[in-house]
């Protein structure tokens, strides 16, 4: 039904797709003079009015939660064509990629999360130990409160649903503010959780900077930002104020490591469907470069072409399989990379670019220069570096010497080259003979180290994300130890070492050593 | 206690050589060293050994420092410090182990597992109550995740600072584990450098500064900081049990200058006249007739708490409340076990964290009036209730937001590893003991293994209807689906 609905327009869509575009902007540009602005008071307020919801306590009831989880689901179930439509609109992403991308994952995201929820809110019991006998524990999670979350435009969908629903199941009051370069998702959303959520207690707050600030100035339990290391950092120097905990997640440059003894066809498919089949380039935990030996480079980039070409046809720029570029300044800041001098004439393939449709090659520059832009940024787009070594250990090296990324890739045969990855490069995560698909594995947290971020969300760590991990500690009147209390004598002090020191038996050994002077000191 | 003459001596620790520290302890984690299981086993068992040698000295130091009773010290920071070591060196092999983790059809075929990685460089800023403890701690946790550290003792307990700097050079590796003492300037140098993770213990106001040196390079945080731990005595319980183990809470620890100690007391008024009873009893029994000078008791830090103490204390909407002690010496910097009753609640008394030994109790009409006090502040580090009241405890640990909470007695989960210690809220963020010390030091990598068998050509261009059917059918989980467009699509 998707795909015969979009198949008129996308015969259009190299035209209509950037005028479109500028459409919304003019639109907007003359609905400003009548825009409410959303500035600090109005910030102040809305915050005002969520706490009021989350005092009243509804968004703890388990209920409350479930019901909106569903209405969540219920949401991406009934609205996926208008979503697929906005991705399209925004980010020109393919209908089959904008579903396996960001639907299908949102789906599942709030799938574990109404399945799991009654186990995951359970307290966790814990052991007590002699020392607090007798006693029993056990950890509850509390809901934080009121929280922020700041989606971003590359996967406009899923990163603002996504954190939502961690913090929904939570318990928390939520408002989402999502990124206004994907203007038609970030419209989408704020009228979609109008109409399928608790608008008390789950908000949209569209707009820039200036509304952005707006919401940093204000005091939250958690903030989640999705983004750039620069914004991230603006962002923690606001929550500082407050004290307010982050989840930060960032970039980095994503290496791939690529050995001579693959599978050579399957590596490169999944190298493309990590670089290129990733809105073209434009994700976090997309390839953002690639190492390989000198001797296998020609192999590996002769692969790379036969699977472009099989991919996306003869004229890459006319497929309707790939991404467009965002924007015209993320434009600008791709070609610029490409067209520095030393990077410009170490091309390999692609290269062409088309302003006026925001379009660029999937490009390969071979042994760009190490203090170039290209392999100095995260470069978010279809421009892929190789990097030659001699000898693939010295793989480790080129990466450890960037920024922790936020993922990284291995491609090899060999089980030790595996395992010395493994430990030797810190990355927020890896996949090992394939791109991407780590995150989808909800098993395990999503998050990234150093400058690829802090914290990490993805099924319960999301709920973990937006909980407060609660101690408590039950003890009754009975069993009351005399040795804690004052006046300290040096007996006391004797049996409580022994006590510390030796558990039971020291204790024992202790007692006995001081029963023959029993003070009488009863509980 | 530095003296001028002392000053002269003492060798600046600025910005450059802060760097330089920052780089040697890089080059000494690069090199490997402090990753292996045997480096980090030795360096546990030495501050073992460590504790057990210079018994005595820590306990003279603390006692120079706090006045701190030689039972306080032994068992509340050696005896600590040696269970966080006993327990890291018991359970380091399991924490160090990946973790298994399941993966579904989405990923077939594949296997899946959590790496704990070191975060790399450490800075811990430990505070002045517990100086051994809350720097010893967080390091053992540090080295058991296989770091570096640098440990920044607080110089308002200079004889345990200087006793730390010295211990450790003496018994760890010192390539890997740094001791700076200084002040304001010295850590101000610190923490303008990069560090993998920063671990604050203090107050909010020096928490903000901490958490916003850190944002500058996105080093991620714990802090452990305060608050008002307040104490919910219900009536029908054990008084005399609940009395002494809120003595030995506030009063018993550092005189009331703890995290977690009781700050004060919400009760009913008819129940209050008992507890009052109660408390001056069992005082009197552990700390005599002369409660200021009692030897069981820590002293005020230094004249700076003392002269806020006081200050709390001649506040004139409070003075006039003083039902017990109210007694100090400037000079010995004593103040006495004081409780006072019904302090306004616009008081300064009740509006900070008092940090030291005077004990406010508010009387309400109903029990169930404390939840409202309690939530109209900020959220504290712990909070306490005593009760036999079944809902009423369940009403308190459902609605209660802080830290940590303790049913019947006072601070004693400090001593239970196996939940986590920290704040929420302005008490902090982040925690840790036990396994929670090694994880609060450790990056948490996910790494998936996939063979180069089982590709599915579904996930490539050309995208056509059917692939997007397929994709949507597996990713759907029905298997009708799946046939359906197996057979109904059409072909590619």
């Amino acid at each position: 039904m998707i795909i015969l609905s979009l198949l008129p327009t996308s015969n259009r869509c190299s035209v209509t797709v950037p005028a479109v575009l500028w459409e919304e902007e003019e639109k907007k540009k003359k609905k400003q003079p009548q825009t409410v602005t959303f500035g600090s008071n109005e910030a102040s307020s809305m915050v005002k009015q969520l706490r009021q919801s989350f005092k009243s306590g509804k968004t703890k009831s388990y209920q409350w939660r479930v019901s909106q989880l569903k209405g969540i689901a219920k949401m991406v179930e009934e609205r996926e064509s208008d979503i697929v439509q906005a991705l399209y609109q925004d980010l020109s992403k393919p209908p089959l990629e904008a579903f396996v991308a960001e639907i299908s994952m949102a789906k599942s995201s709030c799938r574990e999360a109404i399945e799991g929820l009654q186990d995951w809110m359970k307290p966790e019991k814990a052991k007590t130990g002699i020392s607090t006998y007798p006693s029993t524990a056990e950890i509850v999670s509390d809901p934080l409160g009121v929280v922020l979350v700041i989606s971003t435009w590359n996967f406009p969908f899923l990163l603002s649903i996504d954190p939502v629903i961690g913090a929904i199941a939570a318990g928390n009051a939520v408002v989402l503010k999502p990124s206004e370069i994907a203007p038609a998702t970030s419209a989408l959303l704020s009228k979609l959780v109008k109409d399928y959520l608790d608008d008390s207690a789950v908000k949209v707050v569209e707009g820039a900077i200036p509304e952005t600030s707006a919401l940093l100035d204000q005091q939250w339990d958690k903030i989640l930002y999705t983004g750039s290391a620069r914004v991230g950092r603006i962002v923690m120097a606001a929550a500082a104020k407050h004290l307010t905990p982050v989840v930060l997640e960032l970039g980095g440059k994503c290496p791939a490591v690529v050995d001579s003894n693959v599978n050579l066809e399957v590596a490169v498919r999944r190298i493309i469907a990590g670089k290129w089949q990733c809105n073209n380039g434009q994700a976090c935990i997309g390839v953002d470069y690639i190492i390989t030996t000198k001797d296998f480079a020609p192999k590996l980039i002769e692969g790379l072409r036969k699977g472009i070409e099989e991919f996306f046809g003869k004229d890459p720029m006319e497929s309707k399989d790939i991404s467009r570029i965002v924007s015209p300044a993320q434009f600008k800041r791709l070609v610029g990379l490409l067209d520095e001098d030393n990077v410009s004439d170490k091309l390999v393939l692609g290269g062409r670019r088309d302003s006026t449709r925001l379009k660029i090659d999937p490009t390969i520059v071979l042994d760009p220069p190490q203090e170039s832009q290209i392999m100095q940024e995260e470069i978010f787009g279809p421009l892929l570096p190789i990097v030659t070594v001699g000898n693939l250990k010295e793989s480790f090296e080129v990466i450890n010497s960037k920024p922790k990324p936020l993922a990284a890739y291995l491609f090899t045969e060999d089980e030790q080259l595996k395992q010395d990855f493994v430990e030797n490069v810190p990355s927020g995560g890896m996949s090992i003979n394939d791109t991407i698909l780590h995150v989808t594995v909800h098993t395990m947290p999503f998050g990234g180290v150093g400058e690829s971020g802090m914290g990490s969300y993805h099924g319960k760590f999301s709920f973990d994300a937006f909980s407060h991990k609660k101690s408590v500690l039950y003890r009754s009147f009975s069993g009351d130890a005399s040795l804690r209390y004052p006046p300290y004598t040096p007996k006391k002090q004797m049996v409580m070492k022994g006590l510390m020191n030796g558990g039971l038996p020291g204790m024992l050994l202790a007692l006995l050593g001081w029963s023959s002077h029993n003070s009488g000191t009863k509980s | 206690m530095a003296t001028t003459i002392d000053e002269k001596e003492v060798t600046v620790f600025g910005e450059e050589e802060a760097k330089q520290l920052v780089n040697e302890l890089r080059v000494a984690y690069d090199s490997g060293r402090t990753r292996s299981y045997s480096w980090r086993v030795t360096q546990l068992k030495n501050i073992l050994r460590m504790c057990d040698d210079s018994e005595k000295e820590v306990v003279e130091a603390l006692h120079m420092d706090l006045a701190k009773p030689e039972l306080e010290s032994t068992l509340y920071e050696l005896g600590m410090i040696k269970n966080a070591c006993k327990v890291a060196l018991k359970e380091l092999k399991n924490w160090i182990r990946p973790e298994k983790a399941k993966t579904s059809l989405t990923t077939f075929p594949s296997s899946a597992e959590i790496v704990s990685e070191p975060f790399g460089v450490i800075l811990i800023i430990s505070a002045w109550n517990y100086p051994f403890l809350l720097s010893i701690d967080p390091v053992i946790g540090a080295i058991a995740a296989g770091n570096a550290v640098v440990l920044k003792p607080s110089e308002l307990a200079p004889a345990s600072s200087t006793l730390l700097a010295k211990l450790f050079a003496q018994y760890l590796d010192t390539s890997s584990i740094k001791v700076v003492e200084g002040a304001v300037s010295e850590t101000s140098a610190l923490l303008e450098q990069k560090w993998d993770k920063i671990m604050y213990t203090g107050n909010g106001r020096v928490g903000r500064i901490v958490m916003a040196a850190a944002a500058k390079h996105l080093t991620p945080v714990i802090m452990e900081l305060g608050g008002k731990c307040p104490v919910v005595v219900d009536s029908d319980i054990n008084l005399q049990v609940a009395v002494r183990r809120l003595i030995v809470g506030k009063w018993g620890c550092n005189n009331g200058q703890a995290c977690v100690s009781p700050d004060y007391i919400l009760i009913t008024k008819d129940y209050a006249p008992k507890l009052v009873d109660a408390l001056k009893t069992e005082l009197d029994k552990f700390y005599g007739k002369n409660q200021l000078e009692s030897k069981d008791l820590s002293s005020i830090v230094n004249s700076n708490h003392f002269a806020r103490l006081s200050k709390l204390l001649d506040d004139e909407k409070v003075s006039g409340k003083i039902i017990h002690g109210g007694e100090k010496d400037k000079e010995k910097l004593r103040i006495a076990p004081t409780i006072l009753m019904d302090v306004p609640r616009d008081s300064l008394m009740m509006n900070e964290e008092i940090f030291g030994p005077l004990l406010p109790i508010l009387t309400l009409n109903n029990i169930d009036e404390s939840f409202d006090v309690i939530n109209s502040g900020t959220k504290p580090l712990a909070a306490y209730i005593f009760t036999n009241n079944k809902k009423l405890k369940e009403k308190f640990v459902m609605s209660v937001s802080a830290g940590g909470i303790v049913v019947n007695d006072t601070t004693i989960h400090l001593a239970v590893h196996t939940v986590p210690f920290g704040g929420v809220g302005e008490s902090g963020m982040g925690s840790y003991h036990g396994k929670f010390s090694f994880d609060a030091f450790s990056h948490k990598k996910a790494v998936v293994y996939r063979s180069f068998t089982g590709d599915a050509a579904l996930r490539y261009p050309p995208y056509t209807g059917f692939k997007l059917r397929m994709m949507k059918a597996l990713m759907g989980g029905s298997f009708l689906a799946i046939l359906r467009a197996l057979f109904g699509g059409s072909k590619p």
